[in-house]
């Protein structure tokens, strides 16, 4: 059936059964292949995504779930999010592959939080999985980005 | 299965030809190589007047081309500042491209097959992209001379910027197509490294971090093509079982799904997206032949290990010095260790996308072993293995798991492929489950130790029995007379060559529970073994863990083991007080030419070892990437930490019991430690850097734990589910 779903500022028609998870819509169908797949249970944080400016797990949540609701993924934020150039500068990505998602899970949470603690940032992060373990960089671009934005 | 290869007295191949993995290290045709024969069916590789390895755009741009894939270790920096530096190229403007497949000319010059593991990628390279970069630069060199009537030896490179002191001068763009047509010098002359400006320098970043911090690197997930179709395989929940018989009824129902059908390893749903494929292989059911499948539970493997390593029976040796029938007289330190099967988890789960029609085979996918998944792929499907194309990929990881020794999810998705023909694209997904359930483990490993201690307080002479499964059976690479990768930390320690007695034996079980390298491959129970050992000596010597390594280096000339020992533990303050229920544990282990000296403080917090801080140094031979070094000790550490805490993949009644990351617990960004790296000047050539963390974490911890409790660690992981 087709279903509205309202990506990154353009409402889109798209066809799949309502339990169609969203980020199988995202790669498959819309070919927005920044959110990744990591584990398809909610445990990796690669598939992460906002919803209404919320993290949420893209591949847990049926599209069906998602009528009116605002969703931004990684190609939503054109490249020009601080945090984006925190990760560039610190050369955070290793393999790369859940940095879509660590980077979304970190803009939500500055968005809430512009000056995130030591303490904000394992809440917000710690639901996000680096094989590479790349974590003190994310940490520390985190820090970085939120400098930058208030300067 | 394995037929030799047949080759017509002409040298021409026949149309059936089957390489046996075999060939690889073993028996050849006379005349023919075994490049030769690997590379059979290779297309030839039209590359510029730069050669195989650089290409120069009309803009002066320089491409580094990469033979080794890059799956997060930052090999392409590496390997882009050799060319760059030798090159004198202006490196904002250096690009780096993934080299295709051709075992003759991209080989790994230390496997003789093209293929990327064992820390090798800079180490094989050093000195043939020094070369070919310093060739390119004399060919800009010999045509400014040409060009302005002058001296080459008075012209001068630097930043793609070509000069003479009379102030002429000329960008590569501008000279490039007179030095295309110089002949490239037969031996360039290299710079003296003291003369290095580039490498060695926090310059040298990666060039793919803007990619992956925008969602636009491509990955094999990623793919997507016209016609494409999508694939996933019911597995055996049983290692060794087979497919008796499916129902597809409820399968063929689901919307999407295109071809349902038998293949080696299991069932394949082949359907128009992900979604379909996967619904419709849940869908299927299979009965399975479970004849020869493992049943037994890890209980029981890892007593059988330890009842073999007691009996030593039909042990083969890896070290035997000394009279050994009476030196074990007396009270001996004896210990034993165990250690689980580990997956490997890379976040990327494995997948592939093939198309084949006939003898027309193209590969898209992170491809991290070329050779040996040609020639599985050759096999499966019978074709020429040089002719199978592949583009390789970034990868969301690998730590081994993607270059297997069978061709696994590779040749999986070759078999589908040909099942579907028309050369139409066919992308095979593993699920985090698939990948999880199989198999290719990190091995189950048991220790057994009985040491002589001397009068000395220092061991006398070392009793070292080790079980385990072959990682290196049935794999194209030498076998050898031991299974070294079992033993490999063991064999050539230090704390070895200062005992007077050496009797090392490892015994071989079997198992049809696959088995891999994993990140470090032997240091990843060795260096426990064999540091923690060490640490209990020196507390039964009542001598500090420091000064008794030092003592054992020293009497081994073991100057490396001591330089990065002795900068780790200045840079960590060893013997300065910490604060009440905080320890440090120190670990130096040597692995792919590097040796890597930690020392981790550790708490305890509710029964679970909290590590906090984790000094690192290194010395790995002449330093390329600084700051890629450091990501390497800080992504080993967290690597060897999350497996030494909570890794272990377990069977119960021969099914595995761990599917996902639910249950496979991994450090997350709560428990990670903060990694510092401090590297050891030296003039060697490069040795390895993704790998030489890994080892010492896991007894870098336990020596921390043993000061902090008094009580050894004899298995990992720290933390039982």
């Amino acid at each position: 059936m087709s279903i509205a779903l309202e990506v990154n500022g353009k409402t889109l028609q798209v066809e799949a059964a309502p339990d169609t998870p969203l980020l199988w819509v995202l790669r498959d169908e819309l070919k927005m292949t920044g959110s990744k797949f990591g584990c398809g249970i909610a445990q990796c944080g690669a598939c992460t995504v906002h919803a209404d400016g919320q993290p949420i797990r893209s591949c847990s949540t049926p599209i069906e779930a998602l009528a009116g609701v605002k969703i931004t993924t990684i190609e939503g934020l054109n490249g020009d999010h601080p945090l984006q150039a925190a990760w560039v500068k610190h050369d955070v990505p290793q393999c790369g592959y859940c940095q879509s998602g660590q980077i979304m899970a970190a803009a939500a949470l500055l968005a809430e939080k512009p000056h995130p603690t030591d303490a904000d940032i394992n809440a917000a992060m710690s639901g996000n999985i680096c094989r590479c373990g790349a974590y003190q960089r994310i940490r520390a671009a985190i820090k970085d980005a939120a400098a930058s934005k208030s300067a | 299965m394995n037929k030799p290869v047949t080759l017509s007295q002409n040298g021409t191949t026949r149309r059936d030809l089957v390489v046996g993995a075999s060939l690889v290290g073993g028996a050849l045709l006379v005349g023919c190589s075994p490049t030769d024969i690997l590379n059979l069916g290779a297309k030839k590789i039209d590359f510029g007047a730069f050669g195989p390895f650089i290409k120069i755009g009309a803009d002066g741009a320089v491409t580094v081309i990469s033979k080794h894939i890059e799956f997060g270790q930052g090999t392409h920096a590496g390997l882009a500042a050799i060319v760059a530096e030798e090159l004198d190229a202006d490196w904002s403007r250096v690009l780096v491209e993934q080299s295709p497949a051709n075992t003759k000319v991209y080989q790994n010059l230390l496997f003789g097959a093209q293929g990327t593991g064992g820390s090798t990628a800079i180490a094989n390279s050093w000195m043939q992209l020094r070369q070919a970069g310093a060739s390119a630069r004399a060919m800009f060199v010999q045509a400014a001379s040409s060009k302005w009537r002058v001296p080459a030896a008075e012209i001068t490179v630097k930043d793609s910027v070509v000069s003479h002191a009379s102030g002429k001068s000329a960008s590569f763009a501008d000279l490039l197509k007179d030095a295309a047509k110089v002949a490239p010098p037969t031996a360039p002359t290299l710079k003296d490294p003291k003369t290095f400006t580039l490498i060695g320098t926090q310059k040298v970043r990666r060039k793919d971090s803007l990619a992956k911090s925008t969602g636009t690197a491509i990955y094999t997930q990623d793919i997507h093509m016209p016609g494409m179709l999508t694939a996933m395989v019911a597995h055996a929940p049983r290692f060794g079982a087979k497919v008796a018989s499916y129902d597809d009824t409820e399968a063929k129902k689901v919307k999407g799904v295109v071809k349902i059908f038998k293949i080696a390893t299991g069932v394949a749903v082949v359907a128009e997206n992900t979604w379909a494929a996967k619904q419709g292989r849940d869908a299927l059911k299979v009965t399975w032949d479970e004849s020869k499948a493992e049943k037994r539970s890890t209980p029981e493997i890892a007593q059988s290990y330890a009842k073999i390593a007691s009996a030593r029976s039909d042990g083969t040796p890896f070290e035997a010095r000394g009279d050994a029938t009476t030196a074990f007289g007396g009270p001996l330190h004896t210990a034993t260790f165990d250690f689980p099967y580990l997956a490997h988890a890379s976040m990327e789960p494995m997948n592939c996308v093939a198309q084949v029609d006939g003898q027309k085979v193209k590969l898209t996918y992170g491809c991290q072993g070329p050779t040996m998944d040609q020639v599985n792929v050759a096999k499966a499907i019978g074709v020429l293995p040089g002719a199978i194309e592949i583009e390789t990929l970034t990868t969301g990881g690998s730590f081994g798991r993607r270059a297997t020794v069978d061709g696994d999810y590779v040749v999986e998705c070759a078999r589908i492929a040909k099942k579907i023909g028309g050369f139409t694209p066919v992308k095979l997904v593993w699920t985090r489950e698939d990948d999880m359930l199989g198999g290719h483990y990190r091995p189950m490993v048991h220790h057994n130790l009985a040491i002589k201690v001397g009068v000395d307080g220092y061991p006398a002479a070392w009793r070292h029995t080790v079980v385990t499964q072959s990682i290196m059976k049935g794999s194209p690479m030498p076998q050898g007379k031991f299974e070294a990768a079992a033993v490999e930390g063991v064999l050539g320690s230090p704390y070895l060559k200062a005992a007077s007695v050496v009797d090392g034996q490892v015994i071989l079980a079997e198992s049809p529970v696959s088995v891999l390298w994993w990140r470090s491959v032997g240091g990843t129970h060795t260096a426990l073994v064999m540091e923690h050992t060490i640490d209990q000596l020196a507390a039964k010597a009542g001598k500090d863990p420091v000064d008794y390594r030092r003592a054992l280096y020293t009497k081994a000339d073991a100057k490396r083991h001591l330089a990065v020992m002795d900068l780790a533990t200045q840079k960590a303050g060893w013997g300065k007080p910490l604060p009440a229920g905080t320890a440090r544990g120190i670990a130096v282990h040597e692995s792919f030419g590097s040796v890597v000296a930690q020392v981790a403080e550790v708490s305890i917090i509710d029964g679970v070892p909290r590590v906090g801080r984790v000094v690192c140094a290194v010395d790995c031979g002449i330093a390329i990437a600084p700051d890629q070094i450091a990501a390497q000790m800080e992504g080993a550490v967290t690597y060897g930490l999350s497996a030494a805490l909570f890794g272990e993949i377990t069977l119960k009644d021969g099914l595995v019991q761990q599917h996902n990351f639910d249950t496979y617990r991994v450090l997350r960004q709560n428990e990670a430690p903060t990694v510092e790296t401090y590297i050891v000047p030296s003039g060697a050539n490069p040795s390895g850097i993704g790998e030489p963390g890994t080892p010492p974490i896991a007894p870098a911890v336990a020596n921390a734990l043993l000061a902090l409790t008094g009580k050894p660690t004899t298995s990992l992981p720290f933390v039982k589910a």
